[in-house]
């Protein structure tokens, strides 16, 4: 087991290739790999396919791997905090799957469970089930979707073991459980790795089984996107 | 003088009972959390993973691990849970959530809406705005009543991509409250300075005047 423990994203990232599809946790800047993402914009790795929840802000999260062009497509519900993206995406530099948030959600899911496809009434007389089979189960009408899987899954938990078992914080945890099980190589970055047993089986979130790769990350910077507070 | 951003919130209050599950949107449904009486049990649902959500930390509670839909940091009631996207989207999809509160560009007299994309202009997604609106017991829409050049956004038909098709039963707008029937809107209350009258006239698609209708009181 200690196989999946690696010193940094680095090593643990060494055979990313260009035109990968990649899974990305996070909900906007919360609970973001980020030193996953850093790697990834110094490796240079190009044609990426982004299945993640938003594309970052301009110059953070997947904004940074937009700034360089490294993205192909980005499958996503909400992109609207990056002016960058944007445009890209206007000038038809970027290719964007607009994807409801359950469903992509569920989508991740599905393909990390071996699900190929589900039927879901989200999305129904839209946009988003134009091409898609749509059937009715008991007088309503349903959409299918398909299930996604990944050539990496990119999380990021607070605390994991050495045999890859993870533990969110708070809403950080998001997209990062489902990301975990849908990629065919999960690298797991997390704020401290403790030893196998240290965790207590029974708060433990995503369990090691779907996780190859952990290391403990470095110089998490947590960037807030809207810090609102009331007067103590 | 048609309703103001927190009077709507205020009437929208009103529709929130004790013990609800409630998910408030950006906008002025976020203000729908400031007039809920204390003496009420609710739960607010954040679609990010948080039942239970609080009001902003003071500047020592500040958690970048911690925040709402909007991206803003909030606080965590006692009894709050959190839990992943799928599980979260479970309950809105499964119809666990009592009532959702939503902003629209656009509703139809079918019941239909649209608020997520203006073609050629706007590309920001729908988020979770799509399965909320399929997903939820009960959607209240709030929204202006007209757009800047008194244009009905109440429409005959929805010009904007959709969001859901035949959802909405209920819409409160800076002009009144509306419900959605089989026979179109329904004006059910009316802004106090208004006529029901006015509010007719400003209404794109077919409406009628409810036997019951009222002026509101603030």
């Amino acid at each position: 087991m200690s196989k999946k423990v690696f010193k940094d994203a680095k090593s643990a990232l060494f055979d990313v290739k260009d035109n990968m599809t990649l899974i990305l946790g996070g909900f906007g800047l919360c609970g973001i790999p980020e030193n996953s993402i850093a790697v990834l914009r110094d490796m240079g790795v190009k044609g990426l396919t982004c299945v993640s929840n938003n594309a970052g802000v301009d110059d953070f999260g997947l904004g940074q791997l937009l700034q360089n062009r490294q993205i192909k497509k980005m499958i996503s519900s909400y992109v609207g905090e990056n002016a960058l993206f944007e445009k890209l995406y206007m000038s038809g530099e970027l290719e964007l799957e607009f994807c409801p948030q359950g469903t992509l959600a569920e989508r991740i899911r599905a393909g990390g469970a071996g699900i190929a496809g589900f039927y879901t009434p989200t999305g129904v007389g839209t946009l988003v089930a134009e091409g898609k089979e749509v059937k009715n189960f008991e007088g309503r009408d349903y959409v299918l979707e398909r299930g996604i899987v990944g050539d990496f899954a990119f999380v990021k938990a607070w605390k994991g073991d050495k045999f890859g078992n993870l533990v969110f914080r708070k809403t950080a945890r998001n997209f990062n459980p489902m990301a975990a099980t849908a990629g065919k190589i999960t690298v797991a970055e997390v704020e401290e790795l403790v030893e196998v047993g240290q965790l207590d089986p029974d708060q433990i979130h995503t369990p090691g089984v779907y996780v190859q790769r952990i290391f403990q990350g470095a110089n998490y910077e947590k960037r807030i996107e809207q810090k609102t507070v009331r007067k103590g | 003088m048609p309703l103001t951003r927190e009077q709507i919130a205020q009437r929208i209050a009103q529709e929130v009972q004790d013990g609800y599950c409630v998910n408030l949107g950006i906008g002025i449904p976020t203000l729908v959390a400031n007039y809920i009486p204390q003496d009420k049990f609710v739960m607010l649902q954040s679609e990010n993973g948080l039942l239970g959500m609080g009001p902003f930390p003071t500047e020592s509670e500040v958690d970048p691990d911690l925040i709402n839909a909007g991206k803003q940091t909030v606080t965590a009631l006692p009894g709050a849970s959190f839990f992943s996207s799928a599980d979260s989207f479970a309950m809105i999809r499964g119809g666990h959530v009592d009532l959702t509160v939503l902003g629209a560009m656009e509703v139809d007299e079918q019941g239909s809406i649209a608020n997520w994309m203006v073609p050629g202009k706007m590309v920001k997604g729908m988020g979770g705005a799509m399965d909320l609106v399929a997903g939820a017991r009960n959607v209240i829409v709030a929204m202006q009543h007209t757009d800047k050049e008194g244009n009905s956004k109440l429409r005959t038909k929805c010009t904007l991509p959709l969001t859901g098709v035949k959802c909405i039963k209920k819409i409160v707008s800076d002009f009144g409250v509306i419900e959605i029937t089989p026979q179109g809107f329904v004006l059910k209350e009316y802004a106090p300075d208004l006529t029901p009258e006015k509010v007719l006239a400003a209404t794109e698609g077919k409406m009628t005047i409810a036997p019951d209708c009222k002026a509101m009181t603030f």
